[in-house]
């Protein structure tokens, strides 16, 4: 079976994010003042084969826990599904 | 022993590889080798230096995929074996996201990439990369990072803290380390750790910048000179003349 996979990656809370601070001065610059807490993170997706959806979610936690978040700053969440053939 | 063998780690996007052989050969005159990463082992060399850049272009986060380079499980063997490591810059932070160095080098607090040379306090002469230096000395030694902020959680903070695994901390002129002279947010200041065993060296600061006596600033020898001792080398009565 082929999965998507749609992983999101963010700082742990517990860690400045000043790319978010510059992100939210340019937002309160467009006018919106009452943004705030504006986090940056990272959006990642692939395709993969697996047998079973428990299988799916394991390759994607494994992938996502070694490589794509580094635990010692990062968060991750993700969203695995079914790629159905030629729909979109 | 009267030479020892060297071997510089060439990652697609490092920068800092062939100013690390010069030193190591030129100036150093020892052994020097370049290593492929692609390459399973790092053969028989006595150390490894894992030099600037920007391996794999910094993408997702920097080291973050130098580190499943292939050579890498043979220095994480190495290292784990006692084998002398040096990282400097983008070699500090794949040793981190090799974890054989705990933390994490964030974005600079600034979010500007920085390039001048700042003067650091040795921490501790208690180690092989810094044994000819005194201690609370300052060196100055240039930095040229855009992620060099250190992160760790406050539990492995004080451990390092308590281990004397500190090895250089940014400071002003006189060695006062100071928030003023924090140049990228590094908790406690951190310029450089060592790991537990003290055989793995992490610095954001380039001595092999500082190395040539052309260049106006030799205070990176004290750092290489110290390795070279601990092989049992003798070596110049350090103070080398600047200017």
């Amino acid at each position: 079976m082929k999965y998507h996979a749609k992983v999101i990656v963010t700082l742990r809370k517990s860690i400045l994010d000043p790319q978010g601070k510059a992100v939210e001065h340019g937002i309160h610059s467009l006018g919106f003042t009452s943004v705030e807490n504006v986090r940056v993170g990272k959006f990642i997706e692939f395709d993969f084969e697996a047998r079973t959806y428990e299988d799916a979610k394991q390759l994607c936690t494994e992938v996502s826990d070694k490589l794509l978040a580094n635990p010692v700053m990062e968060d991750f969440t993700f969203v695995v599904e079914e790629k159905r053939e030629r729909s979109q | 022993m009267s030479r020892i063998k060297i071997g510089v780690v060439v990652f697609p996007g490092s920068n800092c590889d062939h100013d690390a052989h010069y030193v190591a050969s030129t100036i150093l005159r020892q052994d020097a080798q370049l290593l492929w990463h692609k390459d399973g082992s790092v053969g028989d060399v006595d150390v490894v230096i894992l030099p600037g850049g920007f391996s794999y272009g910094d993408y997702l986060r920097c080291g973050a995929i130098a580190r499943f380079s292939p050579i890498m499980k043979d220095v994480i063997r190495f290292a784990k074996n006692g084998g002398v490591v040096i990282g400097i810059c983008n070699g500090f932070q794949i040793l981190t996201e090799a974890g054989l160095l705990p933390g994490v080098l964030l974005r600079n607090k600034s979010l500007r990439f920085i390039c001048r040379t700042v003067p650091l306090r040795v921490e501790t002469t208690a180690t092989r990369f810094t044994n000819k230096c005194t201690k609370g000395e300052v060196l100055r030694i240039p930095i040229a990072h855009g992620d060099g902020n250190y992160f760790a959680d406050d539990d492995t903070l004080q451990q390092l803290e308590d281990n004397g695994q500190i090895v250089f901390r940014y400071c002003d002129e006189h060695g006062n380390v100071t928030p003023e002279a924090n140049p990228n947010g590094s908790r406690n200041n951190i310029a450089g750790i060592v790991n537990d065993q003290g055989n793995v060296l992490g610095m954001m600061p380039h001595p092999e910048r500082a190395s040539d006596s052309i260049l106006r600033l030799t205070d990176g020898l004290k750092v290489f000179y110290s390795v070279l001792e601990s092989f049992g080398i003798s070596v110049p009565n350090t103070t080398v003349v600047s200017e």
